[in-house]
Parts: C-alpha cells; sequence; structure tokens
C-alpha cells in the first residue's frame, strides 16, 4: 500500500517542487522495494544489500556532500531522505546514515584527494560500504576514553585495540577507524583483508535485525601511512561525523514515528468493536492518536528549521542534541502507543508496529543518548555542563564538546 | 532518434473520490496526482531507445498548471524538453479536441516516434492516441507488449486474444500505445531531479500552434459528459446460510431454477 504521508500542518507548504519530489521518490520506492521484503530481512536478521545497487544508483549515498559527483542535495532534501528510509526501516536508514554521514563524510571532509578519488566514487553506487569505528566496548558515551592505538613504525600506522557496535562491520570494504596517537586522536582507513584487522557479528539482538551490527579487532595491524585522514586533528573530528549522522537521525526519528501513526490510525478506523463502532470513535484511542500527530507535527518543524540552520552554516551541535533527542523520543512513544491501539495486532510482523519499537530501543542510545543528548542542551542554556568532557578549543566557552557515541 | 511520450496526470487510483458539485466530474481539489500508469511504462520505453540509439525523449502533456509537476517528473527521469498545453483554451475537451492539439505539438517537433499507454485511468477512453495518429497520418499500435528499433522501422510485439502474440513491422513515425507492465520503470536519481529544474518547459498558446480555439478544448468537443455517479447499490443480495455442502446445494439449485443459467 502506498504511505500518503503525514501532514497537519500543511508542512509540505514549506518544501520546495524539488524537495517534494525527492521525498516522494523515496517513498514510492520504500513502498515497493522495502517494505514488501523488510518484516522477512528482520525475521532473519540480515541487511537487505540487494536493494544497495538502486540506492546507489538513485544517489541515496552521501546525497548531501558535493563534488566527486555526488549529487550535493540540500539539507531538507536530505533529511526527507532520511525520514522515508526510516519509515521503512531503522536498520536501512542506519546502512545509509553510515554509508554516508560516518564514512563517505570523514573522507570528504578529511581525506587527502587520492583517499576522495579513490573511495568516494564507489561508495556512492554502494560498490564499496564503510563501517565508522568509534565506540569500544568500555567508551560510550565517553568516547574520549578509547584504548585503541596508533603508533607510527616508518611508513606504517600500527594499530591495536577493539570496536564495538560497529554498523556493517562485517560487511564493510573500508573501516573509519579513531585510535589514539602520541599527538591526540586521529581518524584511518583500513581496509577490509588487512593482516591483524578482525571482524564478526554481534547476535543476539532483539533491535535493528535488518541491519548488521559487529565488533572490530585490531592487532598489529599494519596500515600505510598514507591511510590515515591528514585532516583530523582530535577527537572532535568524529563527533563531527556524529553531528552529520544525528542530525539524519532526527528526521529518520520522525519516519518511524509517522509510519506507526499511519498504521494506528488506519487500523483504529477499520477495527470494529462494540455495537460495530470503530475503535477510532473512542475518546481514549483519539487522545493517542492526538498525542501522536502534534508530536509529529513539531518534530517535523524542528526537524526543517535544523535543515534551514544547517544549509545556511548555523546549525550547532547542541540544535542536533535537541532534534535528535526529541524526535527519537517522539518515536519511541509512537511506537508504545500504536501497539497498544492495535492490541494482540500490535505485537505480530502483519504490521510493522512491533519492528519500530523494536529498532528505536537501538536508536534511543546510539548516536548519543537521550540522556547524554539532555545534558548538551543542559550545558548549553546553563553554560555549565553536567559531565567532565574535553573541550573543543576554538568553540565558544560556555558550549562543552558534544560528547558520547555508544554505537554507531 | 527522437522519441515525443505523451503523458496524462490522473488522480492517484488509491485517492477516495467524490463527484463534483455539478455532478459532471469529480472533486479535483485535495486529490493526489500521479502520472497515468500506463505512461509511466511509456516513458520508460521511450528512454531505453533514446538512450541505446543516441537521441533524445521529450514529454508532452495538456492540462493544468498541475501538471507541471508531471512533466518535471518526466524530465528529471532522463527526458530533455517537455512540452505543456496549459493555455486555457486547450482544457476540458474530448479525446478529439487533445489529439488535434497534441498533433499541432508533435507535427513541429521532427520525431521518429511517439509513445504513449494504452488507456488513462480516470477517463480511460482509449481513443486519443489513435485519433492523434490519424491527425498525423502516421501507422498506429494499441495494447502493445514491446518495442524494438530494427533497420529505421519499429519492430511491434502485441497481445492478442488466447493469449497468442502478434509481431509486426512499422514504418516510422509512428504512433505507439504500450500496456502497463512491459518494462521495469526506473526510479529518478537525487542527480536527475536536480538537472530536472533547469531543463526547458514550453507552454505553446493555440495560436503559436496556428490552431483555432474554437477546435479545442470544451469548445471543440463532440461529446460531452452529462453526468457522474456512484453505481447504485444494489438490492436483492440473499444470503444463503449452512454448511459447505448445503450452501452449494441451494446455491446450484438457485442458478439451475431460478437464475436459470445452468
Amino acid at each position: 500500500m502506498k504511505f500518503p504521508g503525514v501532514d497537519y500542518m500543511e508542512f509540505d507548504s514549506l518544501l520546495d517542487d524539488e524537495q517534494r519530489m525527492v521525498r516522494d521518490t523515496v517513498r514510492q520506492f520504500v513502498d515497493e522495494m522495502v517494505s514488501p521484503i523488510i518484516e522477512e530481512c528482520h525475521e532473519q536478521c540480515r541487511t537487505p544489500l540487494e536493494l544497495v545497487p538502486q540506492m546507489g544508483e538513485m544517489g541515496l549515498f552521501g546525497a548531501n556532500l558535493t563534488g566527486y559527483g555526488l549529487p550535493g542535495l540540500d539539507n531538507v532534501s536530505y533529511g526527507l531522505i532520511m525520514q522515508e528510509l526510516e519509515r521503512g526501516d531503522s536498520g536501512l536508514r542506519s546502512f545509509v546514515s553510515v554509508q554516508g554521514a560516518l564514512c563517505m563524510y570523514p573522507i570528504w571532509a578529511f581525506g587527502s584527494e587520492d583517499q576522495k578519488q579513490r573511495w568516494l566514487p564507489p561508495m556512492a553506487t554502494g560498490e564499496a560500504i564503510g563501517c565508522f569505528g568509534l565506540t569500544e566496548p568500555d567508551f560510550g558515551s565517553n568516547p574520549g576514553g578509547m584504548r585503541t592505538t596508533a603508533r607510527r613504525e616508518g611508513e606504517e600506522w600500527v594499530l591495536d585495540g577493539s570496536k564495538q557496535w560497529i554498523t556493517n562491520g562485517t560487511l564493510a570494504d573500508v573501516a573509519i577507524v579513531w585510535a589514539k596517537t602520541d599527538e591526540g586522536v586521529r581518524g584511518f582507513l583500513v581496509e577490509k583483508g588487512t593482516p591483524g584487522y578482525t571482524s564478526s557479528d554481534q547476535h543476539g539482538k532483539f533491535s535493528l535485525r535488518a541491519s548488521t551490527t559487529s565488533e572490530l579487532g585490531f592487532s598489529n595491524c599494519r596500515i600505510p601511512a598514507e591511510n590515515m585522514l591528514p585532516k583530523t586533528v582530535g577527537l572532535k573530528n568524529a563527533l563531527m561525523c556524529l553531528n552529520q549522522a544525528r542530525y539524519g537521525i532526527a528526521w529518520g526519528g520522525l519516519g518511524a514515528a509517522m509510519d506507526c501513526y499511519h498504521t494506528a490510525l488506519e487500523y483504529s478506523k477499520e477495527r470494529i468493536q462494540f455495537d460495530g463502532q470503530p475503535i477510532a470513535c473512542h475518546q481514549l484511542v483519539q487522545d493517542k492518536l492526538t498525542w501522536m500527530i502534534t508530536e509529529i507535527t513539531k518534530g517535523q518543524l524542528l526537524a526543517y528549521q535544523m535543515g534551514q540552520l544547517k544549509d545556511s552554516g548555523k546549525l550547532q551541535h547542541f540544535h542536533v542534541s535537541m532534534g535528535k533527542r526529541n524526535n527519537v523520543w517522539v518515536a519511541r512513544e509512537s511506537a508504545k502507543l500504536a501497539r497498544e491501539i492495535l492490541g494482540a495486532n500490535g505485537i505480530v510482523n502483519d504490521y510493522p508496529v512491533i519492528r519500530h519499537m523494536l529498532n528505536i530501543e537501538s536508536v534511543y542510545t546510539y548516536e548519543g543518548t537521550h540522556d547524554i543528548h539532555g545534558l548538551v542542551i543542559g550545558a548549553e542554556v546553563t553554560g555549565v555542563p553536567a559531565f567532565n568532557a574535553p573541550r573543543i578549543p576554538e568553540k565558544k566557552a560556555k558550549s562543552p564538546t558534544p560528547v558520547g557515541s555508544a554505537a554507531e | 532518434m527522437r522519441v515525443a511520450v505523451c503523458i496524462k496526470q490522473v488522480p492517484d487510483t488509491e485517492a477516495r473520490l467524490r463527484v463534483s458539485k455539478d455532478g459532471r466530474w469529480i472533486e479535483e481539489e485535495d486529490l493526489r496526482y500521479v502520472v497515468n500508469e500506463s505512461d509511466g511504462y511509456a516513458l520508460e520505453e521511450a528512454l531505453q531507445i533514446a538512450e541505446g540509439s543516441g537521441g533524445e525523449v521529450i514529454v508532452v502533456s495538456l492540462g493544468p498548471q498541475r501538471v507541471q509537476e508531471a512533466l518535471r517528473k518526466g524530465l528529471a527521469l532522463g527526458a530533455a524538453r517537455a512540452v505543456h498545453l496549459v493555455d486555457e483554451a486547450f482544457q476540458g475537451g474530448d479525446a478529439a479536441a487533445t489529439a488535434r492539439a497534441l498533433a499541432a505539438v508533435l507535427q513541429n517537433e521532427d520525431v521518429d516516434l511517439v509513445l504513449t499507454g494504452s488507456q488513462s485511468d480516470d477517463a480511460g477512453w482509449g481513443s486519443t492516441a489513435s485519433m492523434l495518429a490519424g491527425h498525423l497520418g502516421w501507422p498506429h499500435a494499441w495494447l502493445v507488449m514491446g518495442v524494438e528499433m530494427e533497420d529505421g522501422t519499429a519492430k511491434v510485439t502485441r497481445e492478442m486474444e488466447s493469449g497468442m502474440n502478434e509481431v509486426f513491422r512499422m514504418s516510422l513515425p509512428a504512433v505507439i500505445e504500450v500496456q502497463a507492465g512491459i518494462n521495469h520503470p526506473r526510479y529518478a536519481s537525487l542527480k536527475g531531479i536536480m538537472k530536472a529544474k533547469r531543463k526547458p518547459i514550453d507552454t505553446p498558446t493555440p495560436a503559436e500552434l496556428g490552431l483555432d480555439p474554437a477546435q479545442l478544448g470544451a469548445a471543440g468537443s463532440r461529446i460531452e459528459i452529462v453526468d457522474v455517479a456512484f453505481p447504485e447499490s444494489g438490492e436483492g443480495a440473499e444470503m444463503i446460510e449452512g454448511d459447505a455442502s448445503t450452501v452449494a446445494q441451494t446455491l446450484v439449485d438457485k442458478l439451475q431454477n431460478e437464475a436459470r443459467v445452468l
């Protein structure tokens, strides 16, 4: 069935023709190609790699980056893509976020010309897949504590350590790995097959099952000196990548919330109980739907304003924290309310609601937990950080460094 | 090869339709519009033919301002140019008046082939393209399943009754109407969408096409829609109660003795 969109407050009037066409094209792709297979992918715990070439052909990887044959879309269009993909599944959106925002972006922003020429075109088509290794088993919200090291030996860097909760880890042709050097944290490109580099999948997941989550190991892993991202100067570069991805997640959360709302709304109009009446006529059901549509609408306006700020270069990390924190929370609450409206049907895979509900549990704490983003906002408005994080020297004094990944 | 594709914008087939106040059409406000399904397949066929021969595709449509969105979609998918018959004089016509206007456009376009869908999903007259071929004096095929270019001709496969196919060769230029399902229409790429806004959409007037407004649109039509209505719900349905064998026996009895169709 075609998804008609969720638009209570004439949100579409804020979009130009091109933005609508981008959204509608990805919407159609999700309806036709993703929705029919995604429950099976979730059940079988597999990434739908068969969709990757088509997504590459459409230009969905690194869509808001410029040059190197990349589309160079505005950030509202990019956000709408993330919204529609996550309406399909958070795992699929995660794949695209990791590929574009966490892997192509650092190569594009901090890479050498050779690195860009080598990796950006095949990553744009999906012929090469990337993963982003920052989080470690013992360091989630506090990535600055990482134990992975890189030491220079002649014309090589030698990496040792491990990374955990890495989306696309075992699928990746190249890993963007963050490691401590004598001069601070740097980003490195580690190619699949490099001796000393191993990866294995995390099993037993109840969430993001249509996505691959892995551990990476580095043991005396030697890579050529030129595989360091030359413009990385510290942890802040890794956090800049996360800000790109979190911006997309703020839109993605809306997509999951919209699918839950739409499913619950349609169900409530068709489900007949008591005297032949649809359950939509009951006050308690209407209250749940009202909460969802109100919060989704507020979330849309928040995401749109973030897009405007990002396009004009004014988007700050504490803006992104509010967008990610709020919109993923809206998705989590909407999944819960939708599941209540669906009754027993809310826990089976005839409907997408329970899958979104399980997925959102990951999204709620990855890319900065809900709570940590709350502390970022708290630090911004009070000027008093509630956590001990290193500061970005060139940022204005009252803003602490954005913290925490807790998986990517 | 220069290939023109005539597309129509129609209400989304999943839209809930209401009869308009004057009772002669549907309420168009708030409706979601899409490219007519079989026209989408015609466009994909045209793009493949043009790509295979190094040519270009022109999309043509007649309709109000909203139709520009359908044309932009055609441009995003790969068409080079669009022609939009948006002038008020073109609107509200029957198939003959619409075909007259389209023919005037295509006569000036120097195209080798015109492709379109076999039928629109709204009015569904299925006659515009055959009249168009008549105006142009070009050969015409309907319900086409496949088109191949061969030595300056079009080799066309048509579906016939009884599951048989008919294959024939047509001289060019020609007008070919395809069925939905003959290929896999592509998704627009993001780059295609961005390029589309810089591609031209011409909006010729009747005068520029050398047409008399009295021959176009509602004024030039010989068919007039006088009433649009939902069919009335039937009466006399009878539910047969009982287990499967009782129901089957009763049904056979009624078909033999009441309906007398067995």
